[in-house]
């Protein structure tokens, strides 16, 4: 059985143009991506904005539709379900949202942004309702005083947090973090994926982490998925994505990694420009007549790296 | 060295007006920047860093901020200076790169406008000259087609174009000297490493002093020759970038070190400062400023009115508490701050 499995994903958006806004043409989101979780492990989806992990993550949880392909989650063909059988599984896959500022109401407590899924999917009394919420939210290390609160009166990695509750009240399987925490400072950030990988253990999540920060995909992440305009590039394990990466753009987008030891920065630039010398001369080599990125190919048994 | 430094920040008090009464969000900080040398200025969100760089360049409400201190740019303090006064400096032989590359260029003008602006009010210059001086410089920060992009809106260019048009402008003049405000923080790690070499030759060609306000410490690795930290409206650590990195001392410095995910090794837990920056309101004025975040630490240990230590050539450390410091063993004794 496989947890969640992504076949051939197609997200295309129209352009509309010229005489009664006809199609014209397409813009490929997302353009043929295959790749699968396993339960209880965190799959990292790396790449510049505009690479299409946003889209990718917002397609499984139902928020775009696909154009093409398909999506099992335990099993199950999301992308066939009606509107009304897929609405179950909406309880199974959570997500946690990049900005904590946007993301919740600033017009409702944090009880009623906590208990807004409960009251979806669970018939409680308000009372049952209530002690729910405060257990969630001593979960993520806030006080259970803070139901009557609003969004404003809480810092930056307590709000990303009430985002993380709302997420995990009913209980997910898969949770998909889009950029969790590039909105928060270096500190919070500290504290925010302690947490996460915290609640991973406790309750077997797993996690489509989304991330555009190669630093904390290497922390958190167990296999790590490169994306490069809207198609995966390189995917294998975070030792050999980040010790022996073999796809071009993956070089690169290492050798832009900021290097922590200042005794080496000026090898580390030369080897950048080294790194961004060959993705120009040897443009062909990793990218076909039309500027493709080409399928994946396995090279070991974990390891898929996308030349021809 | 007897040489004078470039610019020399001398006890700068910044004072916000919140309900009356006057808070410093900058709190006695003395600096030297001098000629061809790029000092960071770290720390975390509120700590004082954007609000020093804005009291540089003198760009807050003057009628709810209080500027103390000297600020002496070549000799001459600006802070004395009348509006128009200052204004023969701004943009002219002191520059700055602004974070958000969208929000710091005029939707409805062109590039080439927005470019020439500083030129009009600076230099004496006919329109072809400043026009021939634009594609120069769009060139010169690797902007592929010049011609084109200086008819273009900001709107027209991707995040990475827009911030190379906003260094563009900041070094229209020639600055001498130059504040880069967060210059990457809105981008991509591809156009980061990019714009930061760019920033670096810029600066190698020009000889300029460069102040760079940041939060990344792998940035600051990358660009700077010497670093401040600030915590809380106070600088807490002062040394060149390698002693720093090698040797950082200041419990607040050590901390921030080892909550950074670092892409080099993969600890299972990262360390956790507790508590938040405390808000301008609440801010302790006396005792170290830090103490509070670090409460296993004995009282003791700090000092009371806390100056800062030259611990060696060049390195400058605030309070006593270093010596007495040490993480808690235990992480999971200090887990979530319950508010």
């Amino acid at each position: 059985m496989t947890f969640l499995k992504v076949e051939n994903l197609k997200v295309y958006y129209p352009v509309r143009g010229g005489f009664f806004r006809r199609v014209i043409d397409h813009v490929k989101a997302v353009d043929d991506i295959t790749f699968e979780l396993k339960e209880g492990e965190t799959y990292g989806l790396v790449g510049e904005s505009g690479c299409g992990k946003t889209t990718t993550g917002r397609t499984i949880i139902g928020l775009n539709r696909p154009t093409a392909g398909k999506i099992f989650f335990n099993d199950i063909e999301l992308t066939k379900l009606k509107r009304r059988d897929f609405y179950q599984y909406r309880k199974d896959i959570q997500m946690i949202f990049q900005d904590p500022y946007s993301s919740l109401n600033p017009r409702k407590r944090v009880l009623d942004i906590i208990a807004e899924p409960i009251r979806n999917f669970e018939k409680l009394s308000p009372n049952e309702e209530k002690t729910k919420v405060m257990d969630v939210l001593e979960k993520v290390g806030l006080s259970p005083e803070s139901i009557y609160k609003y969004p404003h009166e809480f810092s930056g990695g307590q709000r990303q947090r009430i985002g993380i509750a709302r997420a995990l009240t009913l209980n997910p399987k898969l949770i998909i973090a889009d950029e969790p925490v590039s909105a928060l400072d270096v500190s919070v950030q500290a504290q925010v994926l302690n947490f996460m990988k915290d609640i991973q253990k406790e309750f077997n999540l797993t996690y489509l982490f989304i991330s555009h920060d190669l630093g904390i995909i290497r922390h958190m992440c167990d296999r790590i998925g490169i994306m490069y305009r809207g198609r995966l590039v390189e995917e294998g394990t975070k030792d050999e994505i980040f010790e022996y990466p073999q796809h071009i753009y993956t070089k690169r987008l290492l050798s832009s990694i900021p290097q922590m030891n200042p005794e080496e920065r000026i090898q580390h630039t030369a080897f950048r420009r080294k790194v961004n010398e060959e993705f120009k001369n040897n443009y062909d080599k990793y990218f076909d007549a039309e500027g493709k990125i080409f399928d994946l190919k396995p090279i070991s048994e974990t390891h898929s790296v996308a030349l021809p | 060295m007897t040489k004078q430094p470039l610019l020399q920040i001398k006890n700068l008090t910044t004072s916000f007006r919140i309900h009356d009464e006057y808070y410093a969000a900058v709190d006695n900080v003395s600096l030297n920047v001098n000629e061809n040398e790029v000092l960071a200025i770290v720390g975390e969100s509120g700590c004082g860093k954007s609000a020093l760089a804005l009291s540089i360049m003198r760009l807050h409400n003057e009628l709810n901020t209080k500027l103390e201190g000297e600020v002496n740019f070549k000799g001459q303090n600006l802070l004395t200076l009348s509006t128009a006064e200052m204004n023969r400096y701004r943009g002219n032989e002191m520059g700055m790169i602004f974070q958000d590359p969208l929000t710091a260029l005029n939707p409805l003008m062109r590039i080439g406008q927005q470019i020439e602006e500083a030129m009009k009010n600076h230099l004496n210059l006919s329109d072809a000259e400043m026009k021939a001086r634009s594609l120069e410089l769009l060139k010169k920060v690797g902007i592929p087609n010049p011609e084109r992009t200086y008819l273009q809106f900001p709107h027209e260019l991707s995040g990475g174009m827009r911030q190379r048009v906003v260094i563009a402008i900041a070094i229209a003049c020639e600055p001498k000297f130059l504040i880069a405000d967060e210059p990457t923080t809105a981008l991509d790690v591809t156009i980061q490493a990019q714009i930061l070499d760019l920033m670096r030759e810029l600066q190698k060609q020009m000889k300029t002093g460069i102040i760079l306000i940041t939060h990344d410490l792998g940035v600051v690795a990358e660009m700077a020759d010497r670093v401040a930290v600030m915590y809380a409206g106070e600088i807490v650590e002062i040394a060149d970038v390698y002693t720093l990195f090698s040797n950082p001392l200041h419990p607040y410095t050590r901390s921030l070190f080892n909550s950074i995910p670092s892409a080099a090794e993969g600890s299972d837990r990262l360390h956790v400062i507790q508590g938040i920056v405390p808000s301008l309101k609440n801010l302790p004025r006396t005792g170290c400023r830090f103490a509070s975040r670090i409460p296993w630490i004995k009282e003791s240990a700090h000092e009371i009115n806390p100056t800062l230590h030259e611990v060696e050539k060049n390195h400058w450390v605030r309070c006593t508490c270093y010596q007495d410091f040490h993480f808690p063993d235990d992480t999971e004794a200090v887990k979530y701050d319950i508010s």
